[in-house]
């Protein structure tokens, strides 16, 4: 059976796609089919793009200080949408803002160092994929 | 028999009689092998040192510049201690930077936000979210004068981190020192202006390849002429070796770069050489694999001093040398146990200085977390300051040249990279080769690699993945960025365009659009003149995104 579809996402204006293009090629060395949106995504391009693809999980990442804002307009519009998927989200993310995220109803938050082992089992759990 | 033969013979018996005899006994605890994959021997002698030392080394000041290019390096000048800083509104940067002059720090470095470096104004609505964030907001005249209030433009130098928006940036700064009476051709200082890499890692282009191109030589032609000590480009590896580039891979897209700039410059202007060549400086990384990037660094300063005389016909010295700015690496940095960063920081820092850089920024411990706090930035400037003042390392020049290991690898360096120039002079230049993706995909690949390396252990991260702490608890303080500042940043914007002179504005604008439809128009004049009539930063580049397009890149991983 194959993998779910996952896409990986840059929100805002931030250029940092380092790590967003590493996770996108070890989640398909995984075997998912991995969508990545490429940068300077809006909220809405983003859950778009999701629902095109019928994704079963959003990983964004950010670098630029604007997480707050830009994944509480995500989590919004997801919600008046009704499109319930996961959404993690990688980045520069000061310790307490990660609570304020999880709050908002993000699956989880991985700052630099996660091992891309545990990103690769999380994205598994999140998509029912054993 | 000859000293090399003897030496030969000599080196043939030691490692018979004593080294692999050892290697029985003590096996070597991992493989050794530089960064981009040439195995490392357990000891290097003269006979690794190929060549004549005056060609390939010779004396500081003089080509091929491998050991300097100045006659005195840091006995009679330190480099420039230049902490690159701006977050919030003007007014909290200028605080910030005050701050680091009081405490040592001999030049500036501005941090511009997302929307500032892409040409939207704060009350855009893509720009709300970003603004102040990794920078600080100045999109227009009145806020780059706030920025510098207080600070004598016309003494210190500035080093300004603008690409896609550089002439509207540098446009500021003119009007500003014009407005105290200071003339532009006093100024001194940097744009970074380095479209290609923003192309190729940096991300934060506006407008195609070519009119970007455009851009960016038009303002090198403008600056060369009217601005002397100006440096009008500050061509980065910094950003490639960020995105996951080896250190080749970061000297050799650098060179390609500027290659592709100066061949832009000759032929679209019909420049000499040495009319422009002096204006252009470097920007380089430097990771914690210390004899590597000292090696790196000197390989570079060849090449290039090289190149511009062979390639391009160089006649003074002055377009020969490779100047160049040094940050330690944020890649390298972690968020586990912060301050062990301190010490990977003060490693790197130590190789730019070792490698004869101009000028040197050092992250803070806390980089991996948020932007920097008044107490680690101050503690960055103090890694600088022990390197200068107390560690000795600056009393005689070029102090690891003619170590038989870092002559090796300086050789290394340099075969390896002119491989990858090569290659890029049959894709037909670096314009090309951004637009057919070969040096992204070369760096994604890179990256992957290393993640890979560093998952598997054959790279050591200290606190990742050796000595980790699971239930780490963090104990510093972070960075925030002051809520208000966004607000006033986008009153000052609304209260600019409110007042200012309608006619002269609209003016303005429309010559601009003139300029941008004429191909043989230097663009910068045009660009300076509305900005001089107080248009934003969103303005000029709206009117240039109007007439040449967006660009949309492939999304590949």
């Amino acid at each position: 059976m194959p993998k779910p579809k996952v896409i990986i996402a840059k929100l805002g204006l931030d250029g940092h796609d380092r790590g967003a293009k590493v996770i996108a090629r070890a989640l398909a060395e995984a075997g998912f089919e991995v969508v990545y949106t490429g940068i300077r995504q809006t909220p809405s391009q983003v859950i778009e793009t999701a629902i095109q693809e019928d994704a079963k999980l959003i990983g964004i990442s950010i670098l630029s200080g604007s997480h707050m804002e830009l994944i509480g307009e995500l989590m919004r519009i997801m919600r008046e949408r009704g499109v319930s998927i996961p959404v993690l989200v990688g980045g520069i993310i000061p310790p307490e803002d990660r609570d304020a995220l999880l709050k908002m109803g993000v699956a989880g938050v991985y700052g630099p160092g996660t091992p891309l082992r545990e990103i690769i089992d999380i994205v598994k759990k999140l998509t029912g994929v054993s | 028999m000859s000293v090399a033969d003897r030496l030969r013979e000599k080196y043939d018996e030691w490692v018979r009689e004593f080294l692999i005899p050892t290697l029985k006994r003590v096996p070597e605890w991992r493989k050794f092998a530089t960064s981009f994959g040439v195995e490392i021997k357990p000891l290097y002698t003269p006979l690794d040192v190929k060549g004549d030392y005056l060609e390939k080394m010779g004396f500081p000041g003089e080509y091929p510049f491998t050991r300097g290019i100045y006659p005195t390096m840091y006995r009679s000048r330190l480099w420039t201690f230049r902490e690159y800083s701006g977050f919030g509104s003007p007014e909290d940067t200028n605080k910030r930077y005050k701050f680091l002059i009081s405490q040592g720090q001999t030049g500036l470095s501005v941090a511009f936000d997302l929307p500032t470096q892409l040409g939207l104004d704060p009350d855009h609505e893509l720009a709300y979210p970003e603004v102040g964030k990794v920078g600080v907001s100045v999109p227009e005249v009145v806020s780059m004068s706030i920025l510098f209030n207080g600070i004598d433009i016309s003494k210190i130098t500035t080093s300004f981190t603008i690409n896609a928006t550089a002439a509207e940036i540098l446009s500021m700064y003119i009007t500003v020192a014009e407005g105290v009476g200071i003339d532009k051709a006093v100024l001194d200082g940097t744009i970074q202006n380095d479209i290609l890499k923003e192309f190729i890692a940096r991300n934060l282009y506006i407008y195609p390849p070519l009119h970007s191109m455009r851009y960016a030589v038009d303002i090198i032609a403008y600056t060369s002429r009217n601005m002397p000590k100006w440096h009008p480009i500050s061509i980065s590896g910094y950003h490639f070796r960020e995105a996951g580039a080896t250190a080749v891979q970061e000297v050799a897209f650098t060179l390609a770069d500027a290659i592709e700039y100066t061949n832009w410059v000759i032929n679209r202007w019909k420049m000499g050489v040495d009319d422009f060549a002096p204006g252009l400086s470097f920007f380089f990384a430097a990771t914690t694999n210390l004899f590597e990037e000292v090696a790196k660094f000197r390989a570079a300063r060849r090449l290039y001093a090289r190149i511009m005389r062979e390639r391009f016909g160089a006649k003074k010295l002055e377009s020969m040398k490779l100047k160049f700015h040094v940050q330690t690496s944020g890649a390298t940095l972690t968020a586990q146990q912060p301050e062990v960063n301190i010490i990977r920081t003060t490693i790197q820092a130590l190789a730019a200085v070792l490698g004869g850089a101009q000028s040197l920024h050092v992250n803070a411990y806390d980089e991996a977390l948020a932007l920097p706090t008044e107490r680690s930035v101050k503690l960055a400037l103090r890694v600088q300051q022990v390197i200068a003042y107390e560690s000795g390392v600056i009393d005689s020049i070029d102090p690891l040249g003619g170590s038989y290991y870092i002559e090796w690898l300086t050789d290394a360096i340099e075969e390896e990279v002119m491989k990858i120039i090569d290659y890029v002079d049959k894709l037909g230049g670096m314009t090309r080769a951004v637009e057919i993706g070969y040096p992204q995909r070369a760096i994604a690949e890179s990256a992957y690699q290393y993640q890979k390396m560093v998952e598997e252990g054959k790279i050591a991260v200290i606190g990742v993945n050796m000595f980790r702490e699971e239930e780490e608890e963090l104990h510093i303080e972070l960075h925030r960025v002051d809520p208000v500042s966004r607000e006033r940043s986008i009153k000052r914007v609304r209260e600019v365009r409110e007042r200012r002179d309608r006619e002269a504005w609209e003016r303005a604008l429309n010559d601009l659009r003139r300029a941008a439809e004429l191909e043989d128009e230097n663009i910068f004049p045009y660009i300076l003149n509305a900005i001089r009539a107080k248009a934003t930063v969103g303005e000029v580049s709206g009117v240039l995104r109007e007439v040449w397009g967006e660009y949309k890149p492939p999304s590949i991983y």
